[in-house]
């Protein structure tokens, strides 16, 4: 809400037609742009210059601009999301940047996430590792028993929430040198560990999730700990190592 | 055409089970060969998607998003209600129905509401079975907050994220069918108009929006829960990609329109910064558990503060004006969000709105005395003796950073201020609409076979809508009534066998939305489709807002339809039809806002009372309080689309109050 100075940008974005195309940095000079602005914002107005000129606007994923729905997805000054901590991209305001700076923005990119076009790629390969096994297998019948009938020591329940706080955005795998999956897995395998309710099918939950990402191209983990660090949601590497132990438990006793 | 609500016989509490025990079923083996379109996959598409398949019904899912866990759902921050009574406060399920129909300033049915109030228990069971982490105390039972409008705890929660939590739940639910091969998913497809055959609807056109492609998607019933139209307001709290085209095009096609003028401002949000602004984020209303809302006494200390010369930490106790404290003692800052919105433009049209944006429109929310309370109940607790000023605030600051944490640095991260040092600023932004697609007690609309469920419809909140309903009402119908109201009517269908898209209607349908597409497409006009989305926001937030009046909304209506007019001479849509394409995207749902719009204003001109958030200057009372008049609107207006908004047809379906009685609402 302050009347700072205005940022006069130039923008490097990443162009590509659709996925077979061959893509390339453009090069965009951008003024007047309030700090108070959040990036999409910025880009929102690069897109209506760009309209303005009969140009074709810049495609990026967004929905919620609130930092939870996971939709966005940029990768920006060589980092997803950006350069500040657990935001997301849309969470991140032009006051980040400085006057006269140059901005590097391209897709998150990993095998398996292909570009769709332009900024926007495909990570349906996560909904894919969640099929595998994102589940407890209950029905809504209505008659499940009370609520209140297992309590959950509130540690457990807590950590558990602190997993199931991934909102799927894809940045640990953007920042992984091996284009891993582990944090993301390792987050949902982590949530139902913890609780009473995800003991029945633990056992095939990761296995089969560990599975399906690697099906889909994901890497190894080799422990770098750069997923943590971007992690938007602050989902700690932790995870990998509860994730591991439950799977080395799993193959042994199957 | 006279509308049947089709509300069971007998007495309230008898209603729903009654119903249940008479209503026709379908054997699994039939199940197998009937085939059920939802749209949306948020809380209440989600959770319909996932009970049909697991019931044995062939589902075809479609959401807009790239998958389906990005619903809009995800956003919803403070919790959910349940009657389940579990703080021992005297609530029940009578109780949380009489909340809701007073709270909806007895603008809804009776009989929906109750429903909505009996099964609410049975999601949170069926949630915490699926592994949804709501929060939970020391002993490790499930923790309740209070919301405004009540004087019970009944609101269950996880962190600032309970949507995000919930909507996951119905995902992993929706995930096992997936795996199942029970729910086809169609993920970045938005769904441009439905096919009615023979009078029922029968399946819809969808675009592909990574290919463009038009596709024919046929079905034996379709379920819309594509959300709410709030975006018809260009800033609001909603998704950017939150639209009225399902249920716009679903009106069109004869399903009627109901009570579009209510429309939810919600008093706490991040207040508007600039031009350059593209949306607004809500503050969750639990914060008024804890915030204290105020302004300054004096007119030259607003002004100072919104020149940056005084800081609101330096405003003594007694030069704050606690207004929802002072006008309603009993109910205080927890008042309903309708009354809290208004007086906070109350406040601030007197002038003593505390940001300095163009229309010094903003007022505190301030933590500060409890992080006091809290530091000295920690201190006490810890057994700290004597404990400094500076070791109780830290302690306060860490119980408010455990409750509050997220929003909090949501806050900061979008404002630059620190909200534990300094108040926030908020102000009423429009977040919800309690219109939607009129339906019947079975959740359909008055097109056979074409059901609405969750924001979609405008069944359960009236004129106003509780904090923590909307994720009640959602997954209730979802998981708990839609799944027995539709087999009642699938089960005439089980010798229907599939329904072929080579049909005429289906040919016409998809024609319809090509030329459409194309319209748009080559219009070589010279604004982009923002300009327009602006400009009907502002239309819509300054003549059919908070305050509205004959005046105002006669205005409205006349430059909405001017607007519609430029809209189609002068809209410029860049790219092609085939292939993925944003603008076009934005284009088609800004095409349906600017005919919604128009209908929304005639709807709040018609409606010659206040009730709710529908506020009309001239029905007030001496205090400025919502006149309602019940002897005359008593009724939920259903339009019916005849070729234009401005030609629609108004159908009163009265509401009957056997089991309340109306009263003023008073939180005084
Ligand atoms: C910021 C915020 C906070 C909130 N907090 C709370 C809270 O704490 N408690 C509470 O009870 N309520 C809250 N609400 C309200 C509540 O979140 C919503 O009313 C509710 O989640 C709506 O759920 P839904 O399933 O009806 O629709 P949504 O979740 O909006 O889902 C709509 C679905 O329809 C799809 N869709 C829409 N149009 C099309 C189309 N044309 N074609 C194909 N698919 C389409 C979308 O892809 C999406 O999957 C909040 C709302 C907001 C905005
Ligand atoms: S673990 Fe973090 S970075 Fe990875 S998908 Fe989840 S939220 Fe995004
Ligand atoms: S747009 Fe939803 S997280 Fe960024």
């Amino acid at each position: 809400m302050s009347a700072a100075k205005k940022l006069n940008l130039t923008l490097k974005v990443w162009r590509q037609k659709n996925g077979n195309a061959k893509g390339n940095l453009e090069t965009y000079p951008l003024n007047d742009i309030s700090p108070d602005s959040s990036f999409l914002e910025m880009l929102d107005i690069l897109n209506n210059e760009l309209i303005n000129k009969g140009e074709s606007p810049v495609v990026f994923d967004h929905d919620c601009r609130e930092g939870i729905c996971g939709s966005c997805s940029l990768y920006i000054n060589g980092e997803p999301h950006g350069p500040a901590r657990l935001v997301t991209t849309c969470q991140l305001h032009m006051r980040s940047f400085k006057d006269g700076e140059t901005i590097y923005i391209e897709p998150f990119r990993a095998k398996a996430f292909p570009v769709i076009k332009d900024l926007m790629v495909d990570r349906s390969a996560f909904d894919r590792i969640q099929h595998a096994g994102g589940y407890i297998s209950v029905n809504t019948s209505g008659n499940t028993q009370d609520a209140n009938a297992i309590p959950i020591e509130k540690e457990n329940a807590d950590e558990a929430f602190y997993s199931a706080a991934c909102i799927g955005c894809g940045a640990c795998v953007a920042a992984c040198k091996n284009a891993s999956a582990s944090l993301f897995v390792a987050a949902k395998v982590s949530q139902y560990t913890l609780l009473p309710q995800g003991q029945v099918e633990a056992k095939d939950r990761v296995l089969n999730m560990v599975k399906q990402a690697e099906k889909e191209g994901f890497g190894p983990c080799s422990n770098t700990g750069a997923c943590e660090v971007e992690c938007p949601k602050g989902i700690s590497i932790e995870n990998i190592a509860r994730m591991n132990r439950e799977y080395l438990s799993a193959t042994i006793s199957k | 055409m006279s509308l049947d609500s089709k509300i069971p016989e007998g007495p309230l509490k008898d209603k729903w089970t009654n119903y249940k025990n008479n209503i026709n079923l379908v054997n699994p083996a039939n199940k197998r060969n009937i085939d059920v379109i939802v749209v949306g996959t948020g809380l209440a598409g989600g959770s319909a998607a996932a009970t049909l398949a697991e019931l044995g019904y062939n589902v075809k899912a479609f959401c807009y998003q790239d998958s389906p866990r990005r619903a809009h759902s995800i956003a919803a921050q403070g919790g959910i209600n349940a009657a389940k009574n579990y703080q021992g406060d005297g609530d029940s399920t009578y109780r949380l129905f009489y909340d809701t129909i007073k709270g909806g300033d007895y603008r809804s049915r009776e009989a929906n509401v109750y429903r909505l109030a009996e099964v609410s228990t049975n999601i949170i069971d069926q949630c915490v079975a699926q592994g949804v982490p709501f929060a939970r105390d020391y002993g490790g039972l499930l923790d309740n907050r209070s919301f405004g409008g009540v004087l019970v705890s009944r609101t269950f929660y996880a962190k600032g994220q309970t949507g995000q939590q919930l909507l996951l739940g119905a995902y992993s639910a929706m995930n096992r069918q997936i795996a199942k091969g029970k729910i086809q998913m169609y993920n970045r497809h938005e769904m441009v108009d439905v096919v009615i055959v023979d009078g029922k609807a029968r399946g819809i056109i969808a675009r592909n929006l990574v290919t463009g492609e038009i596709e024919r998607h046929s079905a034996h019933a379709v379920v819309l829960g594509t959300g709410g139209y709030g975006n018809v307001f260009f800033l609001s709290t909603n998704a950017m990609g939150s639209n009225v085209t399902a249920a716009w095009k679903a009106h069109k096609k004869g399903a009627f329109f109901a009570n579009p003028c209510y429309t939810q401002i919600h008093p706490t949000c991040i207040p508007v910064h600039g031009t350059q602004q593209s949306k607004l984020t809500l503050m969750s209303e639990s914060l008024r558990n804890d915030g204290r809302i105020w302004v300054p006494k004096n007119l030259k200390d607003a002004e100072a503060v919104r020149n940056g010369s005084l800081k609101p930490t330096d405003i003594k106790e007694e030069d704050r004006d606690y207004y929802l404290e002072r006008r309603y003692p009993s109910f205080g800052n927890l008042v309903p969000r309708d009354v809290a919105s208004r007086a906070a433009k109350e406040r601030c049209d007197a002038g003593y709105g505390v940001v300095a944006n163009d229309t010094n429109e903003g007022v505190f929310l301030d933590f500060a005395a409890a992080i006091q309370r809290y530091g000295k109940e920690e201190a006490l607790v810890k057994g700290i003796s004597n404990p400094s000023k500076e070791e109780i605030t830290s302690l306060g600051e860490k119980v408010i950073e455990t409750k509050y944490g997220n929003l909090f640095d949501m806050y900061k991260q979008i404002t630059n201020d620190n909200p534990y040092k300094t108040p926030m600023r908020i102000y009423p932004a429009v977040h919800y609409t309690m219109g939607g697609l009129w339906v019947d007690y079975n959740l359909m609309t008055n097109v056979e076979g074409m059901y609405a469920i969750g924001e979609a419809n405008f069944s359960d909140h009236g004129a106003n809508r509780l904090g923590a309903s909307a994720l009640m009402q959602g997954l209730a119908d979802g998981y708990f009534v839609l799944p027995y109201t539709i087999g009642d009517y699938l089960a005439n269908d089980i010798r229907t066998g599939k329904i072929s898209t080579d049909l005429p209607e289906f040919e016409a349908a998809e024609k319809k939305a090509k030329d459409e597409i194309n319209k748009l497409i080559n219009n070589n006009g010279t604004k982009p489709v923002d300009y327009f989305h602006k400009k009907l926001g502002l239309i819509m937030w300054n003549k059919v807002g908070m305050a509205r009046t004959t005046e105002g909304l006669n205005e409205a209506i006349s430059e909405i339809a001017a607007l519609r007019e430029e809209f189609y001479k002068e809209v410029r849509v860049p790219g092609e039809a085939d292939e993925l394409n944003q603008e076009l995207e934005k284009a088609g749902r800004v095409a349906d806002f600017l005919e919604l719009g128009e209908l929304f204003a005639r709807d709040a001109l018609e409606r010659e009372e206040s009730c709710g958030g529908h506020f009309r200057e001239e029905y007030k009372t001496e205090e400025g309080e919502a006149l309602r008049r019940d002897d005359e609107f008593a009724y939920v207006s259903a339009w019916e689309y005849t070729g234009k908004p401005s030609e629609a047809i108004l159908h009163k379906d009265k509401l009957e109050f056997e089991n309340v009685e109306l009263k003023t609402r008073s939180y005084k």
